[in-house]
């Protein structure tokens, strides 16, 4: 078992792909080609819709966007490893994660534009909307495993964070609850070394935060995040875990932000160039894609067909959310509760009256 | 039956009826919960549907949110009203706004009950009343029984709502009170206030615990020939605000009655919404009777807070004579 073999508490970290695209043979999870060229392709579609998403908000054409930018295969190993029926709850900045789960991207810039109805995922797609306060959907994640066992299901809740979420007492609660019950739960928490400003070591005296997972009775384990087959391998085994009743696994990715925190933030000010720098050359999609190339499975044709394609479609998907209809006067009221209150009826018909009167003039 | 018979009853029929109802939070199984509301319910149901948890008030909420999300229908105890505080986040932030987030793909119909309330000698951080900060939030519904009847009507028709429901039980009135309960199943309607008595020269509001104080004080204003229409609200939110203006239409005069302190109380949004549509009926300004804008004092000084059929009657009877 890889928690077995990488101990946090000894300082190891699961590393499987190597910065120089070359593969640690005896811990090669052995996907085939066809998923590994998935894999990259969804990794090439996340970085083009990310970088689009920062250039439309920019252009006054989509409000505040937190960039995923770097933190692909911290995303998509975890959720290449899920099943369709296992539960994906995140936090804000796991564009990559969701379009390998299967939230539409035109879902991701409606709700990133301004429109509930990012939310209102497909029937098929198991996935909470995003939790901006930090650290607060963990808890969900134990809830809805819990569900599902008494319910007969066998399905998983992987569960997405930040470094900086590892200090709300939610992540304590959470992690504790889903010790106790033993729940069918994954915990990822994407340490991209910082919490907007404020940097990983400041966060807590742990060395990691893979070993927090110890003290509430389950394993945790330290990954590299930014090699995608490493995150596979480590979130396979702790869903097949959580799967078969063996309880909770707690993966720290150990990856980097290499946007900003939000297109309304400038990282200069609390980061070093060089740092980025250092950064950039273990950027995810270099290192899978120098992989690809040396197992000759991929090329400068392929890459350009990938990207070009990534490109159509996030065109089309955000054309289709810029065309999307803005919420009418009912949308906003009528889903407060499952059915309105005379109270909440005579506000809606107020707001609906200077509307109408509003157009009127 | 008393209310915590009350409660008990309406738990164990909808946990038998519906297997998805589950309970959670600290001491509810093998201890039946510390007011003994949830006593024999683990025996019965076993624990994997009567949930004993660790001391975490925001987990507790925090997992009832994904359970309701995937399924079932959990019924949460937060030991006292005044450890609730913890649950904010989670109530604000998500159980009250995924219906609307998420355009009604996902619900979470679960309810949060607590005791709350004075008058019981209880420790610090055990008397408060602080619905309004509830009542405030879109999305919750907050319900509060008065009797033993009402509450195993209500709490059935919580359970079943396919919204979050604050259920406020006043500890007061926990034993205090006995009536008739049916063995079986009750419901009462969320959102509908209930007319307990009729009378012309005023019209008195209410709702949990102080419906006691003031069946007390009405029961004096007869003798001195004045005649109380009495509101039970039973519902904080959606409140029921047709009935009682319907009712101040008639009388002219009314007086609200809370436990809580007065500033930013729900009685204020009764007072407000008397004076949005029945302005022109009233005879004299509408009262209200509270606690003071202090902290719940401690059991020597409760007396100085707590609202007494006294202080009520002194007010009705100042509105009437205005």
């Amino acid at each position: 078992m890889l928690i077995d073999d990488f101990n946090p508490l000894e300082g190891k970290m699961l590393q499987i792909l190597k910065t120089d695209g070359t593969v640690v043979d005896e811990l090669d999870p052995h996907l085939d080609d066809s998923e590994l060229i998935m894999a990259y392709k969804t990794m090439v579609l996340a970085r083009v819709a990310d970088e689009k998403a920062v250039k439309l908000q920019r252009q006054g054409r989509l409000g505040a966007y937190p960039p995923c930018k770097g933190q692909e295969a911290a995303q998509i190993g975890p959720a290449m490893a899920m099943r369709k029926d296992d539960w994906f709850v995140w936090s804000f900045r796991e564009l990559a994660g969701l379009l390998q789960h299967g939230v539409p991207l035109v879902n991701q810039y409606l709700y990133w534009m301004g429109n509930e109805m990012g939310s209102h995922y497909p029937d098929d797609v198991r996935a909470l909307p995003s939790s901006v306060p930090v650290g607060s959907q963990l808890s969900h994640a134990v809830g809805i495993s819990y569900a599902a066992k008494l319910r007969g299901e066998d399905t998983v809740s992987v569960a997405f964070f930040g470094d900086g979420g590892s200090s709300e007492g939610d992540f304590h609660e959470a992690a504790n609850f889903a010790g106790v019950y033993q729940s069918s739960v994954v915990f990822i928490c994407q340490n991209n070394q910082y919490a907007i400003s404020f940097p990983r070591k400041s966060q807590t005296r742990s060395p990691t935060i893979a070993q927090k997972a110890i003290s509430y009775g389950f394993p945790g384990i330290l990954v590299d995040g930014n090699d995608i087959l490493a995150m596979y391998a480590a979130a396979k085994e702790a869903v097949d875990r959580a799967r078969s009743g063996l309880g909770p696994t707690l993966i720290e990715a150990y990856t980097y932000r290499l946007g900003d925190h939000t297109t309304s933030d400038d990282a200069t000010r609390y980061r070093l160039e060089s740092e980025l720098s250092e950064w950039m050359q273990k950027d995810p999609l270099d290192r899978f894609n120098r992989y690809l190339e040396n197992k000759g499975i991929w090329n400068d044709d392929l890459e350009n067909a990938a990207v070009k394609e990534a490109q159509e479609l996030v065109e089309k998907a955000v054309s289709e959310a810029e065309n999307y209809p803005r919420p009418n006067v009912e949308d906003v009221f009528s889903y407060m509760y499952a059915d309105m209150s005379p109270d909440l009826v005579e506000q809606m018909e107020k707001v609906k009256a200077e509307q109408a009167a509003r157009k009127g003039v | 039956m008393n209310m915590v018979q009350a409660i008990n009853s309406a738990l164990a029929l909808e946990m038998e009826k519906d297997p998805s109802v589950v309970l959670l939070g600290e001491d509810v199984g093998l201890d039946g919960g510390v007011f003994r509301v949830t006593d024999g319910l683990q025996k019965r149901f076993g624990p994997a549907r009567v949930i004993d948890t660790p001391l975490a008030e925001g987990g507790i909420i925090g997992m009832a949110i994904g359970m309701a999300i995937n399924g079932l229908r959990p019924v949460a105890e937060i030991q006292f009203m005044g450890f609730s505080y913890l649950t904010m986040n989670q109530l604000i932030s998500h159980a009250s706004r995924m219906r609307n987030r998420t355009r009604g793909r996902l619900t979470v119909p679960l309810v949060m009950r607590m005791p709350y309330g004075a008058g019981v000698k209880a420790l610090e951080h055990h008397s408060e009343s602080t619905e309004s900060l509830y009542v405030q939030i879109p999305g919750l519904k907050v319900v509060v029984p008065s009797t033993p009847l009402e509450a195993k009507g209500l709490l059935t028709a919580a359970i079943r709502d396919p919204d979050p429901v604050i259920f406020l039980e006043p500890t007061r009135s926990y034993r205090m009170l006995k009536e008739e309960v049916p063995d079986g199943e009750y419901v009462l309607p969320i959102g509908k206030a209930r007319m307990v008595q009729e009378g012309k020269d005023v019209t008195v509001i209410g709702w949990g615990a102080m419906m006691v104080q003031i069946q007390k004080a009405v029961d004096e204003a007869v003798e001195k020939g004045i005649s109380c229409e009495v509101i039970d609200m039973r519902t904080l939110s959606p409140m029921d605000s047709a009935s009682v203006i319907e009712s101040v239409k008639r009388t002219g005069r009314a007086v609200v009655v809370q436990e809580a302190p007065k500033t930013c109380g729900v009685g204020a949004e009764i007072v407000a919404r008397i004076n949005e549509k029945a302005l022109l009926s009233l005879q004299s300004p509408v009262m209200r009777v509270t606690g003071p804008d202090i902290v719940v004092p401690l059991p020597k000084g409760e007396d100085y807070y707590y609202v007494t059929p006294e202080r009520i009657l002194a007010e009705i009877e100042r509105t009437v004579s205005f």
